[in-house]
C-alpha cells in the first residue's frame, strides 16, 4: 500500500492531477450529456415508426406518395446552412469580431425560423390531404417524430435570439464563448437528427 | 451585483455562510430557496421517507385484503388502485429519490468537491419531483387513483379501458422523469469534473461509481418510458391510436419501450445500494475492500448488459423461441458479474476484524437476502420456467427480495452509517438492533410463503382468491409477516425521532471510515471543505504510515500498518478554521464561490406542473388559464435564473 497522506493544498502540488477531463469545460460535458440522452428521445420515435413501416406502406396515403421530398430537401438544406451559420459566428466570436458574430447568429436563428415556416406548410399540406394526427399510423408516427424535432428547432431559435440578445450587451468575445459555443453544440445536434429523420423517412 | 431581491447576496467568500448572512431569512424560505447539495440531499431523504410510509401503507392495505379468501375489505378497483399505487410510489417517489437523497449529500463530499456541479439544477430536480410526487397522489381525491399497474400494460391504459387515473399516472410519471434525467445529468458532471485532485477513477469510492452508472442507465433508460407515456397521452388525448390495436396500434410496442426502461429501472434502484454495501463492508470489516477492480467494472458491465435483456419481461407475450433464446442468454450472463460481487464482499469481510454495528448488520444482511432474490431471478430467466411462473407470486416474492431485500436494507446500511455525518449525531445502536432483526424476521415472514404462493399458482394482481385452492394457510401468514415489517420500519422512525433529542456530539470520523466526508466535520459547513483535499490513494484516511511527521495519536485501525492519524490531522485543521469563522475572522477568506440561494428552480418546477394540469381539465377556458398561468411562471423563472447566472 502506498505512504500517503492528505494535506493542505497548500502544502504540495498534488502529485497527480485527476483524469484528463480538465480541458473540456463543465458546461459544455453538461450538454454532451444531455445530448446523449436526447438521442434515445428521437431513437424511441424513430423506432417507433420502423415498427409501423410495413403497415404504413401497405395503405393510402403513404409516405413515398403523400411527402414532398424536393420541398424537404431544400428545409434540410437550409437547415444545414444554419449549421454553417452557426460555425461562423463562433469563429467571429472567438476572433472578437463581435458585429459580425451576431450578424451570424440572427443568420442562424432566421434559417431555423425558415425551416420551421416550412415545416408548418408542409404539415398544413398534408392536413389537406386527410393526412393527421388522427387519420392513422401515417399521420401519428410522422407528425410526432417531426413534430417533436420541430419543438427543438423552436426552442433553438429562441436559445439563438436570447445569445443574440446577451451578445449584444458585449457579452461574449475571444475569451468568453462558451454560451454560443454551447447552443452550437444543441444546434448543430438538432441538424443531425435531421439529417437522420430525413434519411430513414423521406429517401428509404 | 445588484442586491434588489432579498436572497441574492454576493457570494464573496466561504464566510458567508447562512450564520453570518446579513439579512434575517425564515426557515422555510430557506429551505425553499436552497441550492446546498446537503440541504438538497435532506429534502430528498424527508420526502422519500414520507413516500416510504404512504407506499407501506398501499402495501399494508393490499395484505390485508389478501389475508383470507373472498375478503370483502376492498373492492376490485380499490384494490387495483393500491397495487398500481404502492409500486408506484415505492419505485418513484420513495426508493430512487432516498438513493438520489444519499446520494446528493455523500457524493460531492467523497470526491472532495464544493457542492453539485449545476447546484441551481439540483433544486429543480428536487423541486420537481416534489411536485411530480404530489401530483400523482392528488389522483385519489381527484376521481380516483391509477388502477392499471405500475407497467400500465396497453390497451388498458387507453380511454375506453380506464379512466383519469391513468391521466394522473402518466403526466405524474412524465414529471418524474425529466426530474430524474436533471438529476442524473448533474451527477454524471458532478463525478466526471469534480473530483479533488489526486481522485482518479482507480481512486474513487465504489458509491460514486454505483451512483455514475446509475445517472447514466436514468440518462439511456428513462427517455424511452417518457417517449412511451408521451404517446399514451396522444392516445388520450389527441386521437391517435399508436397502442390501440382498432386503430391499427400495437399494443405490444408499449411493452418493449416500457421494459426497455424498466429493466435498467432494477438496477437503477439497486446499484446505489452495491455502492453503498461497498463501503460499508470494508470499513467495519477494517480492511480494504477485496477486488476494488472488479466491483467497479462489473457494474458498468451490468449497467451495459442491462439494455439488452428487457424482453424477458415478455416471454409470455409468444415472441418466437430465437427471441426468448437470445433474452435468456443475455438475462442469464448478467447473473455471472452480480453473482462474484457476492463473493467479493464475503470475501471483503473473511478475515476482518468485523464491528457488527446497525449499519453493518444491514450490510451482511443484504448479501443474505439479495442473494435469494439473485437465484429465483435466474429460475425466471429460463422461459420455460417464466411460462410456469409468470404473473404469480413466485414473482413478487423475487421482485421484493430484490428491492426490498437488496435495495431497501442496503439503503437503511448507507442511513446508518452516514446518519452521524449528516445530521451530526448517531442513530442509537441498540434500537438499530431491534430494528434490524425485526426487520429481517418480519421482511422473511412476508415474502418467502410468496414463493410457495406462486408455485401453487396463485396469480398476482387479482383481488381475492377462493378457499380451498391452497392458498388458505400462507397468505395470512405473510400478512401478518406485513404488519410486523410496517411495525419494524416504525422502529426506525422512532429512532430517528429520540436520537434527534440527543446532543450533536459526531466526531468527524466516528467509524473510522477512508473516504473524504470523513474529513470534515460531521455535518459539514455550507462549503464542505475548509481546505481542498488532495488524495493519493483509493484510501485517503487510511493510507497514512506510522512514521508520519505530523504525529498524533496512533491508533493502528487495520493489521496493515494503517493509522488514524490523517483523521487526527485533518480534524485538527478543521477546528482551526472552525474558530476563525464563528469569530467572523474574514482574513481574505478561502475564495470559496457557493452559489446564491435562489427561488427560481422552485417557480420553473411549479410551472411545469401548472402545464401539465392543463392537459387533465378538459374546459378550454380552464386549459387556457392554466397554460396562460403556466407560461407567466416560465417566463418569471427562466428570466430570472438567467438573470442570476450571468450577472
Ligand atoms: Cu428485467
Amino acid at each position: 500500500m502506498t505512504v500517503s497522506t492528505i494535506e493542505h493544498a497548500s502544502h504540495a502540488v498534488p502529485a497527480n492531477p485527476p483524469s484528463g477531463m480538465e480541458s473540456l469545460d463543465m458546461r459544455k460535458l453538461g450538454m454532451w450529456v444531455f445530448l446523449g440522452s436526447d438521442c434515445v428521445f428521437f431513437a424511441s420515435l424513430i423506432t417507433t415508426y420502423f415498427v409501423n413501416r410495413p403497415l404504413i406502406f401497405s395503405g393510402e396515403p403513404n409516405p413515398h406518395h403523400t411527402l414532398g421530398i424536393n420541398f424537404t430537401a431544400v428545409l434540410a438544406f437550409i437547415l444545414l446552412l444554419s449549421s454553417l451559420t452557426m460555425v461562423l459566428s463562433l469563429a467571429a466570436f472567438q476572433r472578437d469580431n463581435i458585429q459580425s458574430g451576431r450578424n451570424w447568429l440572427l443568420a442562424t436563428a432566421a434559417l431555423g425560423t425558415c425551416f420551421l415556416a416550412g415545416q408548418a406548410i408542409e404539415f398544413s399540406n398534408l392536413a389537406h390531404e386527410g393526412v393527421t394526427l388522427s387519420s392513422g399510423l401515417f399521420g401519428q408516427c410522422f407528425l410526432i417524430m417531426t413534430g417533436f424535432h420541430g419543438t427543438h428547432v423552436f426552442i433553438g431559435v429562441i436559445w439563438l435570439l436570447a445569445c443574440w440578445l446577451f451578445a449584444g450587451t458585449g457579452r461574449f468575445n475571444s475569451k468568453n464563448f462558451i454560451g454560443v459555443e454551447i447552443s452550437g453544440l444543441y444546434w448543430h445536434f438538432v441538424d443531425l437528427v435531421w439529417v437522420a429523420i430525413f434519411t430513414l423517412i423521406y429517401l428509404i | 451585483m445588484a442586491v434588489e431581491i432579498a436572497p441574492q447576496v454576493a457570494p464573496v467568500g466561504a464566510q458567508v455562510s447562512n450564520e453570518t448572512a446579513p439579512y434575517k431569512e425564515s426557515f422555510l424560505w430557506e429551505w425553499a430557496t436552497t441550492v446546498d447539495h446537503k440541504k438538497i440531499g435532506i429534502l430528498y431523504l424527508l420526502t422519500g421517507g414520507l413516500f416510504f410510509l404512504i407506499g407501506g401503507l398501499e402495501a399494508l392495505l393490499v395484505r390485508t385484503q389478501l389475508m383470507v379468501p373472498r375478503s370483502d375489505f376492498m373492492n376490485p378497483d380499490l384494490y387495483n388502485q393500491m397495487f398500481t399505487m404502492h409500486a408506484t410510489t415505492m419505485i418513484f417517489l420513495a426508493v430512487m429519490p432516498i438513493n438520489v437523497g444519499l446520494g446528493n449529500y455523500i457524493v460531492p463530499l467523497m470526491v472532495g468537491a464544493l457542492d453539485m456541479a449545476y447546484p441551481r439544477l439540483n433544486a429543480f430536480s428536487y423541486w420537481l419531483y416534489l411536485f411530480g410526487g404530489i401530483f400523482l397522489n392528488l389522483s385519489f381525491v381527484m376521481g380516483g387513483a391509477p388502477n392499471v399497474g405500475w407497467f400500465g400494460y396497453a390497451p388498458l391504459t387507453e380511454n375506453q379501458y380506464s379512466g383519469s387515473g391513468t391521466d394522473f399516472w402518466v403526466i405524474g410519471l412524465q414529471i418524474l422523469g425529466v426530474a430524474s434525467i436533471a438529476g442524473a445529468l448533474n451527477f454524471v458532471v458532478t463525478i466526471l469534473k469534480m473530483r479533488a485532485p489526486g481522485m482518479t477513477f482507480n481512486r474513487m469510492p465504489l458509491f460514486c461509481w454505483a451512483t455514475l452508472v446509475t445517472a447514466i442507465l436514468v440518462l439511456f433508460a428513462f427517455p424511452a418510458i417518457t417517449i412511451a407515456l408521451f404517446l399514451v397521452m396522444f392516445d388520450r388525448h389527441f386521437g391517435t391510436s399508436f397502442y390501440n390495436a382498432a386503430g391499427g396500434g400495437d399494443p405490444l410496442l408499449w411493452q418493449h419501450l416500457f421494459w426497455f426502461f424498466g429493466h435498467p429501472e432494477v438496477y437503477i434502484l439497486i446499484l446505489p445500494a452495491f455502492g453503498i454495501i461497498s463501503e460499508v463492508l470494508p470499513v467495519f470489516s477494517r480492511k480494504p475492500i477485496f477486488g476494488y477492480s472488479f466491483i467497479a467494472y462489473s457494474s458498468v458491465a451490468i449497467g451495459f448488459l442491462g439494455f439488452t435483456v428487457w424482453a424477458h419481461h415478455m416471454f409470455a407475450t409468444g415472441m418466437g423461441d430465437i427471441a426468448n433464446t437470445a433474452f435468456a442468454t443475455g438475462s442469464f450472463l448478467i447473473g455471472v458479474p452480480t453473482g462474484v460481487k457476492i463473493f467479493n464482499w464475503i470475501g471483503t469481510m473473511w478475515g476482518g476484524s468485523i464491528r457488527f454495528t446497525t449499519a453493518m448488520k444491514f450490510a451482511a444482511g443484504f448479501i443474505g437476502t439479495f442473494t435469494v432474490g439473485g437465484l429465483s431471478g435466474i429460475m425466471l430467466a429460463s422461459p420455460p420456467v417464466d411460462f410456469q411462473m409468470t404473473a404469480t407470486y413466485f414473482v413478487v416474492a423475487h421482485l421484493h427480495y430484490v428491492l426490498f431485500g437488496g435495495a431497501i436494507m442496503g439503503l437503511f446500511a448507507g442511513l446508518y452509517y452516514w446518519w452521524p455525518k449528516m445530521f451530526g449525531r448517531a442513530l442509537d445502536e441498540r434500537i438499530g438492533n431491534w430494528h434490524f432483526w425485526a426487520q429481517l424476521l418480519a421482511f422473511n415472514i412476508t415474502f418467502f410463503p410468496m414463493h410457495w404462493l406462486g408455485m401453487e399458482g396463485m396469480p398476482r394482481r387479482i383481488y381475492t382468491y377462493f378457499p380451498n385452492e391452497g392458498f388458505d394457510f400462507w397468505n395470512p401468514v405473510a400478512t401478518i409477516g406485513s404488519y410486523l415489517l410496517g411495525g419494524a420500519v416504525l422502529i426506525f422512525v422512532a429512532n430517528a425521532v429520540i436520537t434527534a433529542f440527543r446532543p450533536a456530539d459526531a466526531t468527524d470520523n466516528p467509524w473510522e471510515a477512508s473516504s473524504l466526508e470523513w474529513a470534515t466535520t460531521s455535518p459539514p459547513p455550507a462549503h464542505n471543505f475548509d481546505v481542498e483535499p488532495v488524495v493519493y490513494s483509493r484510501y485517503p484516511l487510511w493510507d497514512i504510515s506510522e512514521e508520519d511527521e505530523h504525529g498524533g495519536s496512533h491508533s493502528s485501525v487495520s493489521s496493515h500498518g494503517v493509522s488514524a492519524t490523517a483523521i487526527a490531522t485533518v480534524a485538527k485543521a478543521h477546528d482551526e478554521h472552525g474558530d476563525a469563522h464563528e469569530s467572523g475572522g474574514h482574513g481574505g477568506g478561502h475564495g470559496i464561490h457557493l452559489p446564491a440561494p435562489t427561488i427560481y428552480p422552485m417557480i420553473l418546477a411549479l410551472g411545469l406542473m401548472i402545464l401539465f394540469l392543463a392537459v387533465l381539465f378538459t374546459p378550454p377556458t380552464l386549459k387556457i388559464v392554466f397554460v396562460v398561468t403556466a407560461v407567466i411562471y416560465f417566463v418569471v423563472a427562466i428570466t430570472g435564473w438567467v438573470k442570476e447566472v450571468t450577472d
